[in-house]
């Protein structure tokens, strides 16, 4: 631990009395390197506290660590702990085939599925170089299924960040709006969460009939949840009050850090990789970035609202605008053999495509049975492909070593870099701020310890 | 005093204890079911009818569970703890009328458990102990989260207790006592009246900034939502219970709640006539009809406290300080001093004097007022803005 980041002997190294009650205008310069565990603040001169947040905490969003350290209730250090949610997915990609991977990936931040398996493809299908060959239907409703996502997870971060503050109808409200884009992913993809739907070279099926009218409802029901969301909590006095000034995080830091999202656009930097690097044509649709200059919590609440209606406005686009054709590139070396339907089973292979391997075509079954089992192999050479996810810049380095697995998989997740920065933005914090701050950079920790 | 008289009062008192332990589990099922309703939801519907019976079966379960003490604790104090807020929060409805007056074989019987010359006196003393329950809980845990949420709530509940002292000190010198039952029949005279209505003098109108000091007070006082630092689950986990399972934590649970109706109660006892409304029918409908609007206009401000949940998030420790010292406390010194003068204003048979005196008193006010911020100690601050330091977080290599 740096002397920076060792906190003052006695109080009086605060600046002046105000500085006490209300966090300081100008966030406070504070470097946190590596630090030795054996070196601990000295609790009993200092009359300090210091207490463990989690891992098992109502508001530490699953098994964040928080060792904080207090005197009274002002948090004079913060230090996270990770890795208790540790699932070794990346490690694990390096043996699978490549497609099998997005049944990974998907499992990593656990509220935008969508969005790491679209990264995910992206990165595949750039390394194969079958990016210009994806159907446009393909990427439209790529476009489509994470323009939603975005919106569910901005309703679950809603409702979290509601809980921790006590607002139980807002829990409510936020979990009851995501069902409603989750029963349009389940009719989709037949789940409602880790859906494994976008594959390299498309998606897995194309969409249900009748889902088109269904998703429209879907959108103005949602518009005017909203709208009743915000009229209980913008201009509610607690809740800003609450989130006003707190988890201040300037510009340059969130530079520095490699912030980025809605806490980077809080800090009036309107950097949205959907505009700065369109992918799967989204550039065609028209959308804005919102922004605000406050830097703090309630700045990152009023941008995830916009966003949510901004991605809706997306989500009608692409409905309006729905190309025709193909979900699956034509290359039959890389598109999955079989395209799925629903038998009185439930989903699984089309009976037309059993009937043809099974009774028709040896070749076909070869084929299928080849590209199942063995999968196709992706030429050498490493990639990186970054998407825009609900909570920043959501990046995969791919590597290949020429064969049908992964060489390395390397995720840049939001969240990870996110956790980093909790110190900086809760320093000199109450104990009720960090709880604030840290559901305004809203970390999903399936993507921190991977 | 007779036996016929004790068996009265044994029927009085069990009345009262009745009334408020099903109103508890009611409560806490209204709660459920109401912040249900506002959420979209169903809330519990399944033991008996409307799921009334689901507080029965929670309670139970609670009392069977294996009794979990951690081992660093103050065990005397540990185990004492949850019946000083249950006590507490049980002995203080004794004092509040909770119907009329009627006429049990030639006795007179009155629906109030004991009414003595301090009865208002007796409420505040009780809820005053009842931090003692939830700040040795904190401290006997011997835990960090109860310890916090204990110094919390003794902070919280000493300071509001201050307000909600001073909006009752104005009730008193309004009614001019502070027995229960003599507030009550202060509100029967009609204020003014309309047509056949007479509005009756309910101290709400008269006495509004009390009443709403009062309201506040008691919402941070039974530490309900916006108010329930003490306890705050995003923050603290449990607050002061976090360590407390089983029988003990249903003592706190049911003190809470308790809490709640003993407050609303008062609040109507205060502010609002008590059981009093227009009587008629025949005489046991006249003798049922005070319990009847006791107990709907209690029921108004239970919703407004579960409704109060439904809406608002938690407040802040510093800014709930900042309510209670710097707004509600000097707000409620203010209308004691109002009240004070407009009573001694209308009694005083030498109204000149009084006024004489007032106005001096007014204006020394008004100049210390105006002085204030030239005697105040102003902070020491540099004349020169500091610098802007050089950033300090690693930048990257440019």
């Amino acid at each position: 631990m740096s002397d920076l980041q060792r906190p003052p002997a006695s109080g009086a190294a605060w600046a002046d009395e105000s500085d006490r009650d209300r966090a300081p205008a100008r966030p406070r310069e504070h470097t946190v390197v590596g630090g030795d565990w054996q070196e601990l603040p000295n609790v009993v001169d200092d009359d300090l506290m210091i207490i463990n947040m989690g891992p098992q905490h109502p508001s530490t969003h699953g098994v964040l660590r928080l060792v904080l350290t207090l005197d009274g209730e002002r948090i004079l250090d913060t230090r996270p702990v990770i890795g208790y949610l540790h699932t070794g997915i990346e490690k694990n990609l390096e043996y699978r085939p490549w497609v099998q991977g997005v049944t990974f990936v998907t499992r990593m931040d656990y509220l935008a599925p969508l969005h790491n398996e679209l990264a995910y493809c992206l990165a595949v299908e750039k390394l194969l170089g079958i990016t210009g060959d994806i159907p446009e239907r393909a990427s439209a409703l790529r476009v489509l299924l994470t323009e939603f996502n975005r919106v569910a997870s901005h309703f679950v971060w809603l409702a979290t960040g509601g809980m921790e503050l006590g607002s139980t109808t807002a829990m409510i409200f936020g979990f009851r709006e995501r069902e409603t884009i989750l029963d349009l992913f389940e009719e989709v993809s037949g789940l409602r969460m880790n859906h494994a739907f976008i594959r390299p070279g498309g998606i897995a099926m194309d969409l249900p009939d009748g889902f088109v009218p269904r998703a429209r409802t879907a959108i103005s029901a949602l518009r005017d949840r909203i709208g009743e969301i915000e009229d209980l909590l913008t201009e509610n006095p607690i809740w800003i009050e609450r989130l006003t000034g707190v988890g201040l995080l300037t510009a340059a830091q969130c530079l520095d850090w490699g912030v980025t999202g809605p806490v980077l656009r809080s800090a009036g930097v309107a950097h949205d990789l959907r505009k700065v690097t369109p992918y799967c044509g989204i550039e065609q649709y028209d959308f804005h970035v919102p922004t605000t200059d406050t830097a703090d919590a309630y700045g990152r609440y009023l941008i995830r609202m916009e966003e949510m209606r901004q991605s809706l406005t997306i989500c009608e686009q692409v409905l309006d605008s729905l190309p025709e054709g193909a979900v699956m590139v034509a290359d039959a070396k890389i598109a999955w053999p079989a395209q799925l339907a629903l038998g009185p089973d439930g989903i699984g292979n089309a009976q037309e495509h059993i009937d043809r391997i099974m009774g028709k075509s040896m070749e076909a079954l070869i084929h299928h049975f080849k590209l199942v089992t063995e999968g196709f192999t992706v030429p050498e050479g490493q990639v990186y492909a970054a998407i825009e996810s609900p909570r920043g810049e959501l990046g995969y380095h791919v590597t290949s070593s020429g064969t049908n697995k992964p060489y390395r998989v390397k995720v840049r997740d939001p969240s990870f870099l996110h956790i980093g920065v909790l110190p900086t933005m809760s320093h000199g914090l109450q104990v009720a701020d960090i709880i604030v701050a840290v559901a305004s950079v809203d970390p999903v920790m399936g993507g921190v310890d991977r | 005093m007779d036996l016929v008289d004790v068996a009265i009062t044994f029927a009085v008192a069990l009345g009262a204890f009745a009334l408020w332990l099903v109103g508890t589990a009611l409560l806490i099922w209204g709660e459920r079911r109401v912040i249900a309703l506002m959420q979209t939801r169903v809330g519990p519907n399944r033991l008996g009818p409307f799921g009334l019976l689901q507080t029965v079966a929670d309670g139970a379960k609670l009392f069977f569970k294996e009794d979990i003490a951690p081992r660093n604790i103050d065990r005397f104090v540990y185990l004492g703890a949850p019946f000083v807020s249950a006590t507490v929060a049980l002995v203080t409805f004794a004092v509040i009328p909770y119907g009329g007056t009627f006429q049990v074989s030639g006795r007179e019987v009155t629906l109030q458990v004991w009414d003595p010359n301090i009865g208002m006196l007796w409420i505040l003393a009780m809820s005053s102990l009842g931090v003692y329950g939830i700040f040795l809980a904190g401290w006997s845990s011997g835990s960090k989260y109860p310890l916090l949420g204990g110094v919390r709530s003794s902070a919280q509940l000493i300071s509001y207790e201050l307000a909600m002292g001073l909006s009752l000190a104005a009730v008193f010198i309004y009614a001019g006592t502070l027995q229960a039952s003599q507030i009550v029949a202060n509100q029967q005279i009609p204020l003014f009246e309309l047509g056949p209505i007479a509005v009756p003098a309910w101290h709400v109108v008269p006495m509004l900034p009390a009443f709403v000091i009062f309201f506040l007070t008691s919402v941070a006082e039974t530490q309900r939502p916006p108010f329930d630092l003490p306890e705050a689950e995003g923050e603290l986990v449990a607050g002061f219970h976090t360590e407390y399972s089983g029988a003990k934590f249903a003592m706190f649970f049911l003190a809470e709640f308790m809490n709640v109706i003993t407050f609303s109660a008062v609040m109507v006892t205060l502010f609002f006539g008590g059981p009093s409304g227009p009587l008629f029918g025949p005489g046991w409908l006249q003798a049922l009809l005070p319990t009847v609007y006791f107990i709907a206009k209690v029921g108004i401000f239970l919703f407004v406290f579960i409704w109060l949940r439904g809406t608002l998030p938690r407040m802040r420790y510093d800014r709930l300080m900042d309510l209670g010292w710097k707004v509600l406390l000097p707000l409620g010194l203010f209308w004691v001093l109002a009240t004070g003068f407009a009573v001694v204003l209308r009694t005083s048979t030498d109204q000149g004097t009084v006024l004489r005196i007032a106005g001096v008193g007014a204006g020394v006010a008004l100049l210390l007022y105006l002085a204030a911020p030239l005697l105040a100690r102003r902070p020491r601050r540099d004349t020169q803005p500091e610098p802007e330091p050089e950033p300090k977080f690693p930048t990257p290599s440019r």
